[in-house]
C-alpha cells in the first residue's frame, strides 16, 4: 500500500472528508467557475480581495479527493495572504505537481504543499489536483487585471 | 445440416496467446478490465502485421510486381473474411474505414446529405456513444432535420412504447447502439429495425460493442447500414468497417476522394470507382485489414457462441460479486446485458478508484465513456467501467472484488 499512500496520504483523505472553507462567500469581490470537462469536476472559487489582499477564499463543487482536497488545502494557504503572495504559491504547486523536486520534498521545504508531490508520479491526476488553483488564480487575477468593480459574471477554466 | 458444438473455452491456452497478459502493473499482475475501451491482441494478428511489414509489404491495386499482388490479395482476402464474419452477401458490402466513428462519419455525409432534407427526423436513443450523436447533430445542422431520441428506463433500457411513438413517416434515419459501451444493454435491434422499415426509414446499427460478443447475420437481421472497430475486437486500432446493403451504397457519393476511388480522371471530369473502392479513397490501413481478419479468425477458432457463454459467466460472477458490496451501485441492471459492469461507490469518486485499482494492476476505465447525455440522465459524474473479454477469469473478478473493498476501507 505504500504506493497508495504517497498519492492519498492521510492530510489528503481528510481534507476530501472534512473539506475547510467548503461553501459560497455571499459577498465575494472575486469569483471563477472551474471545470474539467474530462471527468466533470466541478470547482467554484469565491474571494473576498480588499487592498491586494484575500482576506476570505472558499470554495464550492464536486470531483475526485484530489481535486477537492487539493481546494481545501488551497484555500488555507491561501487566505490571508496577498495577491503577490498566491501567485507565489501557484508557481510553487504547479512546479511540484508536474516538475521533479523531489529534493524539496523529502527536506519539507514545502510545508504543506508537500503532500501533493506524490501527484506527478500520475500524470492523469495533475489536472484534478490543479483545478482549483486555476480556478483561484482565474479569480484573484480578475481585479487584479482591471482593478474595475468586481463582476460576479462566471468564467470558465478548462485546463 | 450443420451443428454448433458448444465447448467451454480453456482460458489457460487462451491467455497464452496474448502476450500482454503476462505484463506486471506497479509490480502486480496485469488485470485488464478495459476490454469495452479496446482489447488486447492475440500472437496471431500481431504476427500477421509483422509478416505483412517484414514480407510483402507494398501499396494495393496499383502495380504489377510480385509483392503488390500479395498485398492486394491479402487486403481482399481480409475483405471476405469479414464478410463471412457478419455474413454479408457479397464482399462489395464491406467497406474498410478507420473506425466505427468514421464509418457513421460516412453514412451521414454520403447518404444524410443526399437523403435529407428539412423537418426530416433521425432517431437514435439516450444511450449512444458521442460518435453516433454528434455526426447526426451536425447533419441536422446542415440540413434542417431533426434530431429525436428514444428515452431509457432506470435500468438502462430503451422504452420501446415511446419508440414507437417517435417512429413516424418523418422518420428517414434510426441509428441505434447495439450493445451500450457504458450499460451493457443488449437493445432488440431486430425489432427496431423491422419497425423502421415499415416507415421507410434505414436503420444503422452500432455494432462497435456487439459484434465479438454475438453472433451476427446482417442478411437475417437486415440492417442497412452496420459499423463497428477492428481494436475493440481483438484487432488493430486505425481499422474498422462499414457494412451497407450494395444497392444503398451504389446511391451514395464517395464520402472522400483521391486514388483508387476513381476509375477515370481528368481535369474536366473524374469517373469514380465501383464498390467498395468508391469509398476507400488513398492508401488504405492494409496492415490494419490483414490484422483485424486474424483477429476474426481468432474468434472463429474459439468460436463465438463458446466466447459469448463465457463472457456471459463472468458477467454473472461479477454481478453476483459485486452486488455483495452494500456501498456499490451498478448502473445499467438491463435483463439482456453484455459483460459490462459500470458502477459507483458512496465513498469514492470514480476516478479515485481507477487510481487506486490501477496500483491493485487492474486496469479499468473511469469517467463517462463518451456518454455524457447517458451520465446526466443517471445524475452521477462518472463511472467506473469493468469489461470482460475472453482472457478474463473469476480470479480476476476476485482481484476486482477485493480491490474495491480497499478503497472503500481507505476512505471510510
Amino acid at each position: 500500500m505504500s504506493e497508495i499512500n504517497e498519492l492519498y496520504q492521510q492530510v489528503i483523505l481528510d481534507h476530501n472528508k472534512n473539506p475547510r472553507n467548503f461553501g459560497i462567500i455571499d459577498d465575494a469581490t472575486n469569483t471563477a467557475e472551474g471545470h474539467n470537462p474530462l471527468c466533470g469536476d466541478q470547482i467554484d472559487v469565491y474571494a473576498k480581495v480588499e487592498s491586494g489582499k484575500i482576506l476570505e477564499i472558499k470554495f464550492k463543487g464536486a470531483g475526485c479527493a484530489i481535486s477537492k482536497a487539493s481546494a481545501s488545502i488551497m484555500t488555507t494557504l491561501i487566505v490571508g495572504k496577498t495577491v503577490a503572495e498566491a501567485k507565489g504559491l501557484f508557481d510553487d504547486f504547479i512546479n511540484i505537481v508536474t516538475a521533479d523536486l523531489s529534493d524539496k520534498c523529502d527536506t519539507l521545504e514545502l510545508g504543506k504543499l508537500a503532500v501533493f508531490c506524490g501527484v506527478r508520479e500520475y500524470p492523469a491526476r495533475v489536472k484534478c489536483a490543479s483545478l482549483a488553483w486555476h480556478t483561484m488564480m482565474k479569480a484573484i487575477q480578475k481585479s487584479e487585471l482591471d482593478d474595475a468593480p468586481v463582476s460576479t459574471e462566471d468564467m470558465e477554466i478548462t485546463i | 445440416m450443420h451443428t454448433k458444438v458448444i465447448k467451454s473455452i480453456d482460458v489457460e491456452s487462451v491467455r497464452k496467446q496474448f502476450p500482454i497478459l503476462d505484463i506486471m502493473v506497479h509490480k502486480k499482475p496485469l488485470v485488464y478490465l478495459d476490454n469495452a475501451a479496446t482489447t488486447q491482441k492475440p500472437l496471431a494478428v500481431i504476427d500477421s502485421m509483422d509478416k505483412f511489414y517484414r514480407e510483402y509489404n507494398s501499396n494495393i491495386h496499383r502495380g504489377v510486381h510480385k509483392l503488390s499482388h500479395l498485398s492486394t490479395s491479402q487486403y481482399e482476402k481480409s475483405r471476405q473474411t469479414i464478410q463471412g464474419f457478419i455474413k454479408a452477401a457479397e464482399p462489395e458490402e464491406i467497406i474498410f474505414t478507420k473506425g466505427a466513428t468514421e464509418a457513421i462519419n460516412l453514412v451521414a455525409y454520403s447518404y444524410g446529405l443526399m437523403n435529407l432534407g428539412k423537418d426530416d427526423e433521425i432517431l437514435i436513443s439516450h444511450m449512444e456513444h458521442h460518435a453516433n450523436i454528434v455526426p447526426w447533430q451536425i447533419l441536422c445542422q446542415k440540413t434542417g432535420a431533426v434530431l429525436k431520441v428514444i428515452p431509457i428506463n432506470d435500468d438502462g433500457e430503451l422504452i420501446m412504447d415511446e419508440f414507437y411513438k417517435l417512429l413516424s413517416p418523418k422518420t428517414k434515419i434510426v441509428s441505434i447502439v447495439h450493445i451500450s459501451n457504458t450499460l451493457g444493454t443488449i437493445n432488440p435491434v431486430k425489432e427496431i429495425i423491422d419497425a423502421a422499415h415499415s416507415v421507410d426509414a434505414v436503420v444503422l446499427i452500432d455494432a462497435a460493442q456487439s459484434v465479438h460478443h454475438a453472433s451476427i447475420n446482417v442478411q437475417a437481421l437486415n440492417p442497412d447500414f452496420l459499423v463497428f472497430s477492428g481494436h475493440k475486437v481483438y484487432g488493430p486500432t486505425g481499422i474498422g468497417v462499414l457494412y451497407g446493403k450494395r444497392a444503398i451504397l451504389e446511391s451514395m457519393p464517395p464520402y472522400q476522394t483521391g486514388g483508387d476511388m476513381i476509375k477515370s480522371v481528368s481535369f474536366e471530369k473524374t469517373i469514380f470507382n465501383d464498390l467498395p473502392n468508391k469509398f476507400e479513397a488513398g492508401t488504405t490501413n492494409i496492415a490494419g485489414a490483414i490484422g483485424l481478419a486474424a483477429a476474426i479468425e481468432f474468434i472463429d477458432s474459439h468460436g463465438i457462441e463458446n466466447i459469448a457463454i463465457h463472457e456471459a459467466n463472468l458477467l454473472n460472477y461479477a454481478t453476483e460479486k459485486l452486488s455483495q458490496i452494500e456501498q456499490l451501485k451498478i448502473i445499467g441492471t438491463a435483463t439482456k446485458k453484455s459483460a459490462v459492469i459500470s458502477f459507483v461507490l458512496d465513498c469514492a469518486h470514480p476516478h479515485d478508484i481507477g487510481t487506486l485499482l490501477d496500483l491493485e494492476g487492474v486496469a479499468v476505465r473511469t469517467g463517462q465513456h463518451c456518454t455524457e447525455p447517458l451520465m446526466k440522465r443517471f445524475g452521477i459524474p462518472a463511472t467506473t467501467r469493468a469489461s470482460f473479454a475472453v482472457y478474463n477469469t473469476y480470479e480476476e473478478i476476485d482481484v476486482l472484488y477485493n480491490s474495491i473493498l480497499k478503497v472503500i476501507k481507505l476512505f471510510s
